[in-house]
């Protein structure tokens, strides 16, 4: 058990982070390279101001005429993606890795406050899975690479929780914890989860035409 | 039994233009068709849509044939992706010939490319952009519905989308001049004038069907005292059906043609009469396959321009228009191109009571006619009818007597609304009533 442990947090981390880091260069390069030879509207029409008018409009809940169409959903989804990032990068466990294992030193979030995080991530999972089976627009167009992003980004936070909560044996939820967490780091680039990376610039662009071109809010 | 199977086969509507197009396709030339449109002309925005696209369903309260079909999955916009650019890149050469009638169908006739969907993506993918590329591989396959493939046809041979002869372009504008001097004696209709200051172009159903807009507009622009003049030689029908079609190559020709005519009568602007699509031809689509980043003369919309003669002070008001009037924000030039407000302070000068409908401004209904859905005929009015029960009923909450729709297709498509759904409402343009309600200082008085 305890090599395991040394492997996952040893060499499967290095290569989870080294997919992770080098995928997502390799994404955005072949994404502009992309751009830059055969999709030239894109950075002809990318208009910075208003790229960032449409990224600040719907980075802030019931702003977007939708967002204020579902307003469950906009707490959940928001709620969901703010601690997503939030938690693991500050979480005091995890800080106190990078402080034992490289000497980096930082904020973290209080105990309680990261553990009611991580259980809200927890449910907004629950949520999107019931989304999924019962509203007809989500269902008929879920398939099975959905259900699997979905349990990338729901293992590493449930057995988080598990593991932190000591329910269940300790040591397996900590080492499934740790590889779940690698499993998602590297899954970013290579799956629906790179809408992490890419979305600024997606939004940004429909927002450049808006703004730029067509002279309209799009939110 | 039998007859029941008699009536389903009855029911079905085969489309000649895709069924002729489907009957000539092989695998492999689908294959090849495929890797042209996804591997070498198209990039970024879409291999990013594709990726993504988290499956939210977010998008469906954008589209008004989903609140139309009371939440149908298929008609929601990322429900239509599904059916097409999805089914196309993971079947590739072996997608059925049914399979890929659906694509041409979904992408022709269920969706209008109004964008309104991009307003409710939270990732901000543009749809259209997607159904638009459905549409590019569907034109390269030969699969388009025999009508719109009609117009395209019409386009390429006589530059016009209606099969309008060069004597009876020219003709219906000495008529149109003819009879509005009897109103205005020193109106004309000036053709070819090199050096104008406007040109004046029309999509081909105005000389078609509706001569009389050529005769509001040519009393709107002699009373306001322009220097214009309008084209006899093609490039005079602003419209572009090809854009629709997929056919990208000739709709660079007929821009070409349109600003090429410009450029020769060397005027200062094109100015256009009240049509959406052809607005959205210039400003964001054509001109970007000819190279221009905006375009190589400044065009500007009816509403645009009437609004400008308001603000001079060249167009003035006589008397209000007073029946009570809701205003229907069209796609291409309001999501499109921000004339919302002015649309508004025209409404505002001309008529006594205006009603808004809800939603509007970028968030109003389509018309499910545009993005060349009527164009795609009789056969699919249905279509377009049941895929817009939305719209009767934001129109019937007005309470309005007449709604301007300042865009032809717009007008078309309100028109079968209003008359299937017994909303009991008139459509007006705005040359419509601004002509009624305008200071005429050159009119003898009749």
């Amino acid at each position: 058990m305890h090599q395991v442990y040394g492997f996952v947090v040893g060499p499967l981390a290095w290569i989870a982070f080294a997919v992770f880091v080098l995928g997502s260069i390799w994404k955005m390069y072949t994404m502009y390279r992309s751009a830059k030879t055969r999709d030239g509207q894109v950075l002809a029409y990318w208009n910075l101001k208003y790229a960032l008018r449409s990224i600040i409009h719907w980075s802030v809940p019931f702003w977007p005429v939708n967002s204020r169409r579902h307003p469950f959903m906009t707490i959940v989804s928001f709620t969901f993606h703010i601690c997503l990032v939030l938690v693991p990068v500050f979480l005091l466990a995890h800080v106190m890795l990078w402080d034992y294992y490289h000497g980096f030193r930082f904020w973290s979030l209080p105990e309680g406050a990261a553990d009611v995080m991580t259980f809200l991530v927890i449910l907004a999972c629950l949520v999107f899975a019931v989304r999924r089976i019962l509203l007809r627009e989500v269902r008929y167009v879920t398939s099975a690479m959905d259900w699997a992003v979905l349990a990338i980004v729901f293992l590493p936070f449930l057995t988080g929780f598990l593991a932190y909560h000591q329910i269940g044996p300790y040591r397996v939820m900590i080492i499934l914890h740790i590889l779940f967490g690698e499993i998602m780091l590297a899954a970013i680039p290579f799956t629906r989860l790179s809408h992490m990376l890419l979305s600024p610039f997606s939004r940004g662009y429909i927002g450049s035409e808006f703004g730029g071109v067509r002279k309209a809010k799009d939110w | 039994m039998e007859a029941t199977a008699e009536k389903a086969e009855e029911k079905k509507y085969v489309d000649a233009g895709i069924q002729k197009g489907l009957d000539a396709l092989t695998p492999e030339k689908v294959e090849k068709a495929i890797n042209r449109v996804f591997r070498a002309e198209t990039g970024a925005r879409l291999k990013a849509y594709e990726e993504i696209c988290v499956r939210c369903g977010l998008c469906a309260d954008g589209c008004h044939y989903y609140l139309s079909h009371e939440g149908d999955p298929a008609y929601a916009p990322v429900g239509k992706v599904k059916q097409t650019l999805w089914k196309l890149l993971k079947k590739r050469g072996r997608i059925t010939p049914e399979e890929l009638e659906r694509v041409a169908l979904v992408a022709y006739t269920e969706c209008n490319l109004c964008r309104r969907c991009a307003m409710y993506c939270p990732l901000g993918i543009d749809t259209a952009y997607i159904i638009t590329v459905v549409r590019r591989l569907c034109h390269l396959l030969g699969i388009t519905p025999r009508y719109i493939q009609d117009t395209a046809h019409s386009h390429s041979v006589t530059m016009n989308q209606m099969w309008v002869k060069e004597d009876e372009w020219i003709d219906s504008l000495l008529w149109q001049e003819e009879e509005a001097r009897e109103e205005i004696p020193t109106l004309r209709i000036p053709l070819d004038k090199e050096g104008a200051d406007i040109m004046y172009s029309v999509i081909a159903p105005e000389p078609k069907f509706q001569p009389q807009l050529i005769y509001y507009a040519a009393v709107i622009l002699n009373e306001c005292g322009m220097d214009w003049t309008m084209p006899s030689m093609p490039g005079w029908d602003n419209s572009d059906m090809a854009m629709f079609t997929g056919d990208v190559e000739l709709m660079g020709r007929l821009k070409r043609s349109h600003f090429e005519r410009a450029q020769k009568l060397r005027v200062k602007r094109v100015v256009m009469g009240e049509c959406g699509h052809a607005f959205r031809a210039v400003y964001d689509v054509g001109n970007r396959w000819l190279g221009w980043r905006d375009f190589p003369v400044e065009v500007v919309h009816a509403i645009d321009f009437y609004w400008q003669m308001l603000q001079e002070g060249r167009l003035k008001v006589k008397k209000k228009f007073e029946r009570p009037v809701t205003l229907h924000d069209p796609c291409n030039i309001v999501r499109g191109r921000g004339l919302h407000e002015k649309a508004r302070d025209l409404v505002r000068a001309f008529c006594s009571n205006f009603t808004e409908m809800h939603p509007n401004r970028e968030h109003n209904y389509c018309c499910c006619a545009g993005g060349g859905v009527i164009n795609c005929g009789p056969p699919y009015k249905k279509v377009r009818v049941e895929g817009n029960s939305i719209k009767a009923d934001q129109l019937k909450a007005t309470g309005a007597e007449v709604v301007i729709a300042p865009c032809h297709n717009c007008h078309s498509g309100l028109k079968d609304i209003i008359e299937a759904y017994d909303v009991g409402m008139e459509l007006s343009f705005f040359s419509e009533i601004i002509y009624e309600c305008m200071e005429k200082p050159n009119a003898v008085e009749g």
